[in-house]
């Protein structure tokens, strides 16, 4: 993010028209605008434009953040301070598969703990990084609400009950070019 | 719409009903374990069998024993008559239902039998139960609002538009005792008294379904299970308050709960349920969804406004207070999905009838999330000053696998841990805040003899100071050091006077934090060093006691509880 700063102090690289100028050849931005068009711009639309903007293009760039701004009217801080709060938004490509370890009280004292550490022995990365292969992405979660099945994992999305060190590994193997 | 309409509606409905009704659950727990697939077996094996003109297969909300889900429930009446509403749940419940095993269920229906388990529907689990929230909850169809309106729904909000004054609405409300679900415990009644009586031609209901604490999810399964309740009860409060916009704050993290929010919201637009001139009166109100995106914090109601305002949810002084100056600086009603879920039961059945259930102090139900190291794992709903030993014990069938319960955990991150001496209290908003934990939202998680307390402290620790949204120094600054302190008892580095600094830290943080995660981070600190003070000796520096002192001690690891502690 060093490069956005350094754009807002540095006007004259047109960094905007640069941004506007990749736009236009994207339809994902067009979908976008068409988005920020239905909340008529508003600045109160704001994390709902980024859930959006998140949806189509997988992760916030920096050149959509910019987009955003410049779209609804506001500083460029104002949307990189909103997208960097929340936790769901993320500013850095995810990987193809995305593997969710919830970390809730009630998976955690039922060993989400080790299973997390399981993964994280077997692909060799860390809670909120992705492989080098960018084959798999390892997140954890507050708490998913899946308390009665605990511990929960969400594989690409799907929920799956009572995980253990060893269901986990079955199901990460193949996603990872070591991870068998 | 008028009441006629209402009415044929409901008549409609009961009149398709059939005389067996198979129900399967849908909420998320039980989807987690391949019920859609379930739903689809029993589908296509009803077919199969010839059965569509007697057998009705419905998906519904949370059957609560979410630990043997997936759920599958029939009930059946003799031939000609319908299952009604108040019939239905007495029919066997079959647990862990597969895709396979479902064809197996429909043929019982034809008399045959089946190989699946169904629980005992005499055990405390389901006859403690007292449902008045989770009433509908596994009954109706969550994804059609005709069904709510055959179980009377929307009812109490014509009664009140048409019948009651909005004074007579919050009268109703501040005489039936309820207070606010979401932890806190602020008298429901006397909220919406403040925000009727300030004057503004703006104002805003706010349900805030930012269900943030680890362990929790009976917001998430009201609104999966019965998303009409809760908008018929934040219309009911909008009259009463005067305001006409409403919003739903829900996490991202619960994606099913969005759609069907959102299923529920268009389908009472269609109907004229919400929009203008509801029930042909002047009270306009519509409703707008807003995704949270994953920041504890903003269940905070400040947090909470300047998130749905678009900006980052962090947390104001207060007051002004939200009921005088809050969404947009207009006067605004925000209470949780559970205290709204409450409202069209109490128009329905009168306040007396509710200040009736519970205790002196707490009226009505609480609906709790046992969770953790318990055998029965799920969604209870259990009258206030209901003694917490028999949550756990007889509803919850005690620890797993003959393991003894050490402690149960309340108020998520910001409450405590009741250590199990004190399993005899009463489950009320004073009682447990006598006890150094809080009500909370709901989540209860019950720990076994290999918990270790410490880890847990350093858990919660670890959340808050993670969440943390860094406005205010205390809480910012102070959840970070009382981290890395209970990290080195954790290592056994710490001495007795790192034991000092984190007392004094809790305290410091407690006092002059700006918002409640601050002021109540240090909770689970001090509720286990209260009661199981002895682990954190035992972990200290081998000489931090001096000769002999550790590990050797014969004090007992849990003192009886003391009446009325530091908070």
């Amino acid at each position: 993010m060093t490069d956005m700063i350094a754009t807002l102090s540095t006007k004259k690289e047109n960094r905007l028209g640069k941004v506007l100028e990749h736009a236009s050849g994207d339809k994902r931005f067009k979908i976008l605008e068409a988005h920020m068009k239905k909340h008529q711009f508003k600045h109160d639309a704001l994390i709902e434009v980024l859930h959006k903007a998140q949806e189509l293009f997988g992760f916030l760039e920096e050149d959509l953040l910019l987009f955003i701004a410049h779209k609804l009217k506001l500083p460029a801080s104002r949307v990189y301070g909103v997208a960097t709060f929340y936790h769901f938004f993320t500013l850095k490509p995810k990987g193809q598969h995305t593997c969710v370890v919830c970390m809730g009280t009630a998976c955690y004292v039922k060993g989400a703990d080790k299973v997390l550490a399981a993964i994280e022995e077997k692909t060799g990365i860390k809670a909120g990084e992705t492989t080098e292969d960018n084959q798999l992405s390892l997140l954890t979660a507050r708490c998913i609400g899946a308390c009665g099945i605990a511990p929960a994992v969400v594989y690409d999305g799907t929920v799956t009950p009572r995980q253990t060190p060893q269901t986990a590994l079955d199901r990460v193997k193949g996603w990872t070019s070591h991870g068998n | 719409m008028v009441i006629d309409d209402l009415i044929e509606i409901a008549e409609k409905e009961k009149a398709a009903r059939k005389p067996c009704v198979v129900r399967c659950c849908m909420a998320a727990g039980c989807m987690s374990s391949n019920s859609q697939g379930v739903k689809e077996a029993l589908d296509r094996a009803v077919k199969a069998a010839g059965l569509e003109d007697r057998v009705e297969v419905r998906g519904v909300g949370c059957m609560k024993l979410c630990c043997q889900g997936p759920l599958v429930q029939i009930d059946q009446e003799a031939p000609g008559a319908t299952v009604e509403v108040q019939t239905i749940g007495k029919g066997p419940l079959y647990e862990k239902v597969t895709p396979e095993s479902a064809a197996s269920l429909i043929e019982t229906i034809k008399g045959g039998s089946t190989d699946v388990s169904a629980a005992d529907p005499q055990h405390p689990f389901f006859t403690q139960q007292f449902s008045i929230v989770l009433a509908n909850s596994g009954i109706v169809d969550p994804e059609r609002i005709e069904s709510y309106i055959a179980a009377e729904g929307y009812h109490a909000l014509h009664d009140v538009l048409r019948e009651m004054t909005p004074k007579e609405v919050v009268d109703a409300l501040i005489k039936s005792g309820l207070r606010g679900r979401g932890g806190a415990g602020y008298p429901t009644g006397l909220k919406w008294a403040t925000v009727a009586k300030t004057a503004s031609a703006q104002k805003y209901v706010i349900c805030n379904a930012d269900e943030g604490d680890p362990g929790a999810f009976m917001d998430r399964s009201v609104l999966e299970s019965d998303p009409h309740a809760v908008l018929e009860g934040m219309a009911i409060a909008a009259h009463a308050v005067g305001a006409s916009q409403g919003f739903i704050y829900v996490r991202a993290e619960y994606p099913l709960a969005i759609s069907r929010l959102q299923t529920a919201i268009k389908q009472a637009k269609q109907l004229g349920l919400l929009g203008s001139g509801i029930f042909e009166s002047p009270f306009n109100f519509s409703i707008d969804l807003r995704i949270g995106a994953g920041a504890f914090v903003c269940g905070e109601e400040t947090a909470l406004m300047a998130s749905v305002e678009g900006k980052r949810g962090t947390p104001r002084p207060r007051p002004p207070f939200p009921a005088e100056s809050g969404l947009y600086n207009s006067p605004t009603l925000i209470n949780n999905v559970e205290t709204f879920a409450n409202v069209p039961a109490i128009i329905r059945k009168g306040a007396d009838w509710f200040a009736g259930i519970g205790t002196e102090k707490s009226k009505g139900t609480k609906v709790f999330a046992l969770a953790g190291k318990i055998t029965n794992t799920g969604l209870i709903e259990v009258p206030m000053g209901t003694p917490l030993r028999k949550i756990v014990e007889e509803m919850g069938g005690g620890a797993p696998d003959g393991g003894t319960i050490k402690a149960v955990q309340t108020g998520g991150p910001s409450g405590g841990c009741i250590p199990a001496a004190a399993l005899d209290t009463p489950v009320d908003y004073d009682s447990l805040t006598k006890l150094g934990s809080i009500m909370g939202s709901g989540g209860m998680i019950v720990m076994d003899e290999t918990t270790r307390m410490v880890d847990v402290a350093r858990f919660f620790m670890e959340f808050c100071m993670d969440e943390s949204c860094g406005k205010c120094i205390p809480c910012r600054a102070g959840t970070v050091q009382m981290h890395h302190l209970l990290a080195k008892i954790l290592e056994r580095k710490a001495t007795l006077r790192d034991l000092q600094k984190l007392e004094e830290l809790c305290d410091m943080v407690r006092s002059t934090s700006l918002c409640g995660l601050g002021q109540t981070a240090p909770n689970p600190v001090l509720s286990t060093l209260r009661y199981f003070r002895q682990e954190y000796l035992d972990l200290l520096r081998e000489d931090a006691l001096g000769p002999g002192a550790n590990g050797h001690s014969s004090r007992t690891t849990t003192p009886a509880p003391q009446p009325a502690g530091g908070n």
